[in-house]
């Protein structure tokens, strides 16, 4: 139809591609700020590609506050949490899938509706928890309840089993292999893409978390990155240099994650029946 | 009757209960005991150093009649909601309307509108408050190119909000993936047999694209309502709840009042208080839905 309107397609690339400008010029100002010397930054007019490069910003913003330090913390949490809620969606998604129990639906109801429940309702009475059990100051509360289950995590996990025939699944048990068994040799090895999905989603949700390191660690020597620029943020005098710089390496494996994930994000979409 | 069966059956539920027991703990200890616990709590004065001290309903009169900054708070919370939800669904689903267009290149867009929804967090807020800075940032320094003063952005009360309504237009390639996914579902034999009929393309998208992409209408509506009456991590990063308040969202109001105040049976009762606005609201467009959202297939 559009091939017949030549003009209404120029119309529909510039349309997408002024768009496509605006949403990239964020990024493009946070690199290109993170380049320049302290005079560029001040420059008028602004300076787009900064020659020569301050390669050497990186290297200060590191140095002038721990955030080597801040991004291991980060990743240190990050890991255990991707490997916790791995571990315990699928397990728990699978006997939601696969395992008939009385009161299995009503569970399964109960789970769906704690999605709905806000964080703040719950923050002071598990912050008081995790005070009483002196979780606090530490890594626990941000990893240990990863091991739990999460109810998005296992509803979209459960919704894609339901997708996969059981056939292979009824004839390992039949050959007397155990639940895990059949789980881990049957089951996973044709559920990779959800699982990859799954773990990008936790890795992004644990790596830019902020609200519960900003509630658990107060100790600068626990900080994670998110923690870490917001305390270079609230400094009297901002280097906006640094800073840039330090998201710059804050985003990078979030964005790598993202060109790795977005096929796997968009049979994501389709599979929790967002489309309805 | 048949032994063999029921003790299958049995079998079978406890395997069920025990792949999800790691869940169970966390329905037990981490949703509802801290449920019913800030339940409680909202109706004590506790500063969790000394026992909380029950004062009945006194939290939820103080914050309805005495409070100054709770209906500030709210209604911050709720004007930012009014304007970036509605706007984020038509802005939304117009770009979702132009890359369904099959066109070479479209694939290359789709990853640059989907890309900012995909990346959160500080860095994100981070690189937001120097796009917005006054003197170097980018917004003003565009506007400098062509003459123009900006004006404050965050660090103006009368365009604090605006600008966090404005920024959050930036991921809204998130919502566009899932109306992507709902055009798809719409069969092209529609499109076919309304174009026989003569509809143009205005008559088509009111009459077959909107009704069919009600169900989507409907999931962005309720997690964009949610999720901007939750609206945290901005004001707290971005602008401190300033300038001058303006940017006081619900959640930063309680989380001074539990963090700075130590005052955690007032926020508990705050937190009920959104819980119970957030549970009413959807409860309205859930109840609405039958009239307007339309489910193909579904037999009523």
């Amino acid at each position: 139809m559009l091939k017949k309107q030549p003009l209404l397609s120029i119309l529909l690339y510039l349309l997408l591609g002024i768009g496509s400008v605006a949403m990239l010029f964020p990024f493009v100002w946070m690199v290109s700020t993170s380049f320049k010397s302290d005079i560029q930054l001040y420059a008028w007019p602004p300076v787009w590609l900064p020659l020569p490069l301050q390669v050497d910003n990186y290297v200060k913003a590191f140095t002038k506050l721990p955030f080597g330090l801040w991004f291991g913390n980060t990743a240190l949490v990050t890991i255990l949490s991707v490997c916790g809620t791995l571990l315990s969606c699928t397990v728990a998604a699978y006997g939601f899938a696969r395992y008939r129990a009385p009161g299995r639906t009503a569970l399964f109801m109960i789970m769906i509706s704690t999605m709905m429940i806000p964080w703040t309702v719950v923050m002071i009475p598990k912050f008081f928890l995790f005070t009483q059990i002196g979780w606090v100051n530490s890594f626990l509360p941000l990893t240990v309840p990863t091991f739990l289950g999460n109810a998005f995590y296992v509803f979209l996990l459960r919704q894609f089993f339901l997708t996969v025939p059981p056939d292979t699944e009824e004839a390992a048990k039949i050959d007397g292999a155990g639940v895990f068994s059949i789980l881990w040799h049957v089951v996973l090895p044709v559920t990779v893409p959800v699982l990859i999905t799954v773990a990008i989603f936790q890795f992004d949700a644990a790596w830019n978390d902020f609200l519960q390191p900003l509630i658990y660690l107060n100790k600068q020597e626990l900080f994670t990155i998110a923690l870490g620029m917001n305390f270079f943020n609230g400094q009297f005098e901002v280097q906006w240099n640094y800073l840039m710089a330090v998201a710059c390496v804050a985003m990078l494996p979030t964005v790598i994650l993202f060109f790795i994930g977005q096929k796997y994000f968009v049979q994501g979409i389709a599979l929790t029946g967002m489309k309805g | 009757m048949r032994k063999p069966k029921s003790l299958l059956r049995r079998k079978e539920a406890w395997i069920f209960y025990m792949l999800i027991s790691p869940w169970l703990i966390h329905l037990i200890a981490l949703d509802a005991g801290p449920m019913l616990a800030s339940l409680y709590f909202s109706f004590t004065e506790w500063n969790m150093l000394t026992p909380p001290e029950w004062i009945g309903l006194s939290n939820y009169i103080f914050a309805l009649s005495k409070d100054p900054l709770f209906w500030k708070s709210l209604s911050i919370t709720f004007g930012f909601a009014v304007l970036s939800v509605p706007l984020n669904l038509v802005v939304g689903l117009a770009l979702a309307l132009l890359l369904n267009v099959s066109l070479p290149g479209t694939r290359l867009f789709r990853t640059i509108y989907y890309l900012p929804s995909q990346i959160n967090g500080v860095a994100v807020m981070v690189m937001w408050i120097f796009v917005f800075n006054p003197e170097l940032g980018l917004l003003n320094s565009l506007l400098g190119l062509f003459g123009i003063q900006g004006p404050g952005w965050i660090f103006d009360p009368d365009w604090a909000l605006p600008s966090l309504i404005f920024m959050s237009l930036w991921s809204v390639g998130g919502g566009t993936m899932i109306w992507l996914a709902g055009l798809k579902g719409i069969p092209d034999s529609l499109y076919e047999s309304a174009m026989l009929d003569g509809a143009g393309s205005w008559k088509r998208f009111v009459y077959i694209t909107l009704p069919l992409l009600t169900p989507t209408i409907f999931f962005n509506l309720i997690t964009g309502v949610i999720g901007a009456l939750q609206k945290f991590g901005e004001a707290y990063v971005m602008t401190k709840g300033g300038p001058l308040n303006s940017t006081r969202f619900f959640n930063f109001h309680l989380y001074d009042y539990a963090f700075s105040k130590f005052e955690m049976g007032y926020a508990s009762a705050l937190a009920w208080l959104l819980f119970i606005i957030i549970l009413v609201l959807t409860l309205i467009v859930f109840s609405t839905s039958g009239r307007w959202v339309y489910y193909g297939g579904e037999k009523k």
